[in-house]
């Protein structure tokens, strides 16, 4: 640690670190400054809470709930799909979960969007899954334009940032505390419970950091996968941006919004202390 | 070394490209800032003009006027020419942000356009200083014959339970309250609060019979057979229609929208001279017929509409109505800040029911 300030003092490392606080300013504390302005001002610029507090009218914070209510339930399925994924992907030799890992990172590289409207094709009343079910003389499935397509959405999209924390804090588990857990006669499931998953905590939090937040925040997916019928606080802030031209409103609904990913992010970072779980 | 070179190289190759925006040739006769719609003119009518006039068109585009607007108004890009709506024309002369047209610069609008476009345009441009009509139509209601019964010439179509989970509605304020406005016999660009209350309320008895608000999906979803019903531009039909010859348009016996989208000039407008060559170029009836041929969308160029080869194009009721034979038509006007302010809110509690 003591190493570290003092490095960081050195001239030399302060001239390297200037491009990234350069960008760091522009990109992040300048952008930052002025959502709290427009936020806490209305169209003459005088200072008011109003923007903050319409939070509280009906349509925006039934927005955020349900937006809270998806998300929570996103998070939900992909912890319960990525972990016993994860636990399989560590146990793996190494030549094959390179591979799985490859696989799961490579539609990462396809655009996000793309990777939406390609479900819209899907889900839809004449898509590909709906012909192929009729094929098959089963039942169609209606869910496009439905919460339940929205929380497909989200758990296709974000499912990886969940599998990868996990992954990393699994690998990262001394085999000889498991053999030892073992030794002293705690059978499979003692063992998972008491040893393997309280170690692997971090990467959890940080997995449900990281699908929580961009799940929470979303627009793009409940307008192409709800048909804009379901309003998330994501197209509330959206359309106070595009189409209602009030970026008071939206900045301070944004303000809002980012107290409840603060207050996410202060939760990851009391039990993911070492960082175990930045992978990403 | 090896190490060194690489950086080098690496820095080259993503400054390169970083440069390049700032001076690449700029034409031999300096350049035009175009902020257009999307999709709304055939690519090639750009090569044309830069090749004809030496002038080289930078061009831009958005997806609705509301995303243009504050772009233009608060100058952080600068752009020559723009072609908004009707009612956002009138809200950028209200704010002073165009510039009067010099027609001596554009011979081929007055010449060419058709004299009731320019009638119609004096609901927003009083005196025709500020505008040329580039594209004008109807918003109406674009159906499946295969799968409705019995005729379609209302907006109460669109609350029809047969239809549950069939219909297609717009995805924007303005238009989805034309329709409940319209269908209660109002007009489009009411003010009252109880009148738009009650449009608010039957939006929102609406909802459960929407299968999505969609805006430019309409046409890809129909053609797909997504939907039974859907509300759509006039402009769109004839393209959906190609594709799929089960769908068929109507303007509502209600009475409907009729729209003018115009070529105008900002207040600022760094190259106003090149703007007004761009213009004049758009007029020009070989490339007006090129860009409807291509976007589809009506032309309110008279002259092009002559050149159009085939018959039921020409004498299309979808691309050219007599608007005579219809009742009720309007235009949108700009209605005020607190009255757009009215709007939204209430289309947000339409949209989080």
């Amino acid at each position: 640690m003591k190493l570290n300030t003092v490095k960081h003092n050195k001239p030399a490392g302060r001239l390297l670190s200037a491009p990234f606080l350069l960008w760091e300013t522009l990109f992040i504390i300048v952008p930052l400054a002025m959502v709290f302005y427009y936020g806490l001002t209305d169209r003459s610029g005088a200072f008011t809470l109003e923007n903050v507090a319409a939070i509280l009218g009906a349509e925006h914070a039934k927005a955020l709930w349900l937006s809270v209510c998806l998300s929570f339930v996103s998070t939900l399925i992909c912890f319960l799909l990525a972990y016993p994924l994860a636990m399989i992907l560590a146990n793996m030799n190494v030549n094959q979960h390179s591979f799985i890992v490859l696989i799961f990172i490579l539609p990462m590289w396809m655009n996000f969007l793309l990777r939406t409207l390609a479900w819209q094709t899907l889900l839809e009343k004449n898509g590909v899954i709906n012909n192929i079910l009729e094929f098959l003389h089963i039942p169609p499935l209606n869910i496009i334009n439905t919460p339940a397509a929205i929380i497909l959405g989200m758990v296709y999209n974000f499912l990886p940032f969940m599998v990868l924390p996990i992954y990393n804090s699994l690998v990262k588990v001394d085999p000889n505390v498991i053999n030892a857990a073992r030794d002293l006669g705690a059978n499979e499931l003692q063992t998972f419970f008491k040893i393997t998953f309280p170690l692997t905590i971090p990467g959890v939090i940080s997995g449900v950091t990281m699908v929580f937040v961009p799940a929470l925040t979303t627009f793009v997916i409940s307008k192409l996968l709800g048909g804009s019928k379901i309003l998330l606080i994501g197209n509330v802030i959206e359309e106070e941006f595009t189409q209602a031209g009030n970026w008071h409103l939206g900045s301070g609904l944004s303000i809002v919004l980012m107290i409840f990913i603060i207050f996410n992010m202060v939760i990851s970072a009391v039990f993911d202390k070492n960082g175990e779980g930045n992978m990403l | 070394m090896k190490k060194i070179l690489s950086i080098a190289c690496l820095s080259a190759a993503l400054l390169l490209p970083l440069s390049g925006c700032g001076n690449t040739s700029s034409g031999e006769n300096g350049e035009v800032i175009v902020y257009n719609w999307g999709e709304y003119l055939d690519p090639e009518t750009l090569q044309m003009f830069e090749e004809e006039t030496g002038i080289r068109v930078v061009y831009d585009e958005y997806e609705t006027n509301e995303i243009m607007y504050p772009k233009v108004e608060t100058g952080a890009t600068e752009y020559d020419v723009l072609c908004p709506s009707d009612y956002m024309i009138q809200k950028l002369i209200d704010n002073d942000l165009l510039a009067e047209l010099n027609f001596d610069n554009i011979p081929n609008a007055k010449a060419n356009i058709g004299s009731q476009y320019w009638e119609q345009s004096t609901e927003f441009d009083p005196e025709n200083k500020y505008s040329v009509p580039y594209c004008w139509g109807t918003v109406g209601i674009l159906y499946n014959k295969t799968m409705v019964d019995g005729t379609i010439d209302s907006w109460s179509v669109l609350w029809d339970e047969k239809y549950a989970d069939n219909i297609l509605m717009q995805d924007s304020v303005r238009d989805a309250f034309m329709v409940s406005l319209k269908r209660n016999g109002y007009s489009m660009n009411s003010t009252d609060a109880g009148e738009l209350e009650t449009a608010k309320q039957d939006l929102i008895d609406q909802k459960p019979l929407v299968q999505a608000y969609v805006v430019d999906q309409v046409r890809d979803k129909m053609i797909g057979n997504e939907a039974a019903i859907g509300v759509i531009y006039s402009g769109e039909a004839i393209y959906t229609q190609r594709e799929n010859p089960d769908l068929e348009y109507v303007i509502p016996k209600e009475g409907t929208n009729v729209w003018i989208d115009s070529w105008v000039i900002t207040k600022n407008a760094p190259n106003k001279e090149n703007a007004e060559k761009f213009i004049d170029f758009m007029c020009r009836p070989d490339i007006a017929l090129k860009n409807f041929e291509y976007i589809t969308y009506s032309t309110p160029n008279d002259a092009a509409r002559e050149l159009i080869e085939e018959d039921d194009i020409r004498n299309s009721p979808i691309a050219f109505p007599e608007l005579s034979q219809y009742s009720n038509l309007e235009t949108f006007r700009y209605l005020g800040e607190d009255a757009d302010q009215l709007y939204n809110d209430l289309w947000k509690e339409v949209k989080s029911n």
